[in-house]
């Protein structure tokens, strides 16, 4: 064990976590005042509930050594063996339990993050049955795949160096798909965001900690650490600029809502990328991610009529699969040896694993993703009646109101 | 009684309201009620947009000023509005004339015209 690196990983572990409490506050002001409490509870139950999972079997499903190329086994179940005593697999440095939190904050954030296709209108009994079976059905196998030791993806050679797959991927296309299977809210049409001063505050906890989680997916500070921290501040910074700048050029009115929905498409783009590219191609990943999720939250929703309410495919799906494709574009081996050269460096191979890598991933999450919400119909609506919807969750789900705005 | 008792209703647009409050206290109206309000009339509507989608905002913020007269005459009272609100615009607003049948003040009991004084 490292001391210096077991004291970064500490840091961004708690970084990594403090995403899931902004995805909250990032969602809670986009949704109508009587939903909001009920938006921040589709991002806290998962730091309850999957953290525990997690402990018990998710993380021996998604990093035990003994599985196959689809999943893990039961061999590290209720952390069994995994200790203090690093694990040479994943890193010889610092402690095995500290890796296991480290992922333990990404298989949370990823579940907090579905809840912006379901936001308004999912019963609270119905979400809790979803993101029990998904994230032992869905997350851990992606997981596996990608970073698992004997994973089918990482064999492969697919890149994704910080959760392009695994985290965003997965939540954006199982957002759209219960998005799909919910249908749209019933008062779509006069929705608008109640607190965007929250949605700031959120987005800029969710970017904050970005820095843990793609910079700690290196596990130590080293030459490769600091390209992605670079890669991950202007990717950014390039995503804020591209979506004003379409948005500007489409409406001609710069939002802020939009600079933070860039400044987080940017973010998703580079997160696969952010180890194998140079900083100038992160500001064209940046940049282009910014503008094709303003096309996939503006005309792409608006065509094909699902309501993916705060743009959890529009932002993570469709993010992260520029992301995945881009990395088979820039990547080099100038930047990590470890990595591979994208199309751009003479090589087709790689882009052809990233494609691979992605529809993989969308098909699997997206029948598991079905199959799941499905079943829970079967025996409980998995939307709210007619009437909770109106008067808003908070009240009829859970009893209380976020704002109390008069003395009456 | 003999006395005519009158409810003048004010919606309009919220600036100016206090000078109009000032001018008002001038010519002897001490008390009047005021809410925050939305409405639509002649005025266009305008756009906002959230992540690319837009919609047409119809409604526009607006107050409504209540006062209860019955020595200050009601004319006077318009005017002070129609000098301040008047903006020349659609959007400016109306006001409403109402006839009141009483007036209770709720700490003494007085009634009609004795309940809008201020001397006890």
């Amino acid at each position: 064990m490292e001391m210096g690196d077991a004291v970064f990983m500490f840091i961004a572990t708690m970084l990594v976590w403090l995403m899931t409490p902004g995805i909250a506050l990032f969602y809670g002001g986009m949704v109508k005042s009587k939903n909001v409490l009920s938006t921040a509870m589709h991002s806290y139950m998962p730091m309850a509930i999957v953290s525990i999972l997690w402990v018990l079997v998710g993380y021996s499903l998604s990093f035990s050594t003994g599985g196959n190329a689809f999943i893990g086994n039961l061999d590290w179940a209720g952390l069994k063996g995994v200790t203090f005593e690093p694990n040479g697999d994943y890193s010889a440095t610092i402690p095995h339990n500290m890796f296991m939190l480290f992922q333990m904050t990404f298989a949370v954030l990823t579940v907090a993050i579905i809840s912006g296709g379901f936001a308004e209108r999912m019963r609270f009994s119905a979400f809790i049955a979803f993101i029990i079976i998904w994230s032992l059905l869905a997350y851990a196998p992606v997981a596996h795949w990608v970073w698992g030791v004997g994973g089918w993806l990482r064999e492969l050679g697919a890149l994704d160096f910080a959760g392009g797959n695994v985290v965003h991927i997965s939540s954006g296309v199982t957002g759209l798909v219960l998005a799909i299977l919910l249908g749209k809210r019933k008062d779509l049409e006069s929705s608008s965001p109640h607190n965007l001063p929250l949605t700031f505050l959120g987005a800029t906890l969710i970017w904050f900690g970005w820095y843990g989680f793609n910079v700690g997916s290196a596990l130590t500070i080293n030459d490769v650490a600091m390209t992605v921290f670079v890669n991950t501040a202007i990717a950014a910074a390039a995503g804020i600029l591209g979506w004003l700048l379409i948005e500007y050029y489409v409406n001609k009115k710069p939002t802020m809502l939009g600079g933070l929905s860039g400044a987080i498409a940017g973010l998703v783009a580079i997160t696969p990328a952010c180890g194998f590219v140079t900083s100038a191609s992160s500001i064209i990943i940046g940049l282009v991610g910014g503008i094709v999720c303003f096309w996939g939250v503006t005309y792409l929703k608006k065509k094909l009529g699902y309501d993916d309410a705060l743009d959890a495919f529009g932002l993570h799906g469709i993010g992260g699969t520029w992301g995945g494709i881009a990395t088979g574009l820039f990547a080099t081996t100038s930047v990590n040896s470890g990595g591979a050269n994208g199309l751009f460096y003479g090589d087709f191979g790689l882009l052809w694993k990233q494609v691979v890598a992605i529809v993989a991933t969308f098909i699997f999450v997206a029948v598991i993703t079905y199959i799941i919400a499905r079943v829970i119909n079967v025996f409980v609506p998995i939307r709210v009646d007619e009437e909770q919807e109106s008067l808003g969750l908070d009240l009829t789900l859970h009893g209380e109101k976020a704002y109390h705005e008069t003395n009456f | 009684m003999g006395e005519t008792l009158t409810k003048i209703e004010i919606v309009t647009r919220p600036n100016k309201f206090e000078q109009f409050k000032q001018e008002l206290a001038k010519i002897g109206v001490s008390g009047i009620t005021v809410s925050d309000v939305k409405g639509t009339g002649l005025q266009k509507g305008f756009v906002e947009t959230y992540r690319g989608v837009k919609r047409e905002i119809t409604l526009h913020d607006r107050i409504k000023i209540e006062i209860v007269v019955c020595e200050v005459p009601v004319h006077e009272v318009i005017e002070v509005a129609r000098k301040f609100f008047n903006t020349g615009q659609p959007g400016d607003g109306k006001v409403f004339i109402h006839e009141l049948s009483n007036v209770i003040k709720i700490r003494t009991g007085e009634e009609g015209h004795d309940a809008l004084k201020n001397d006890k």
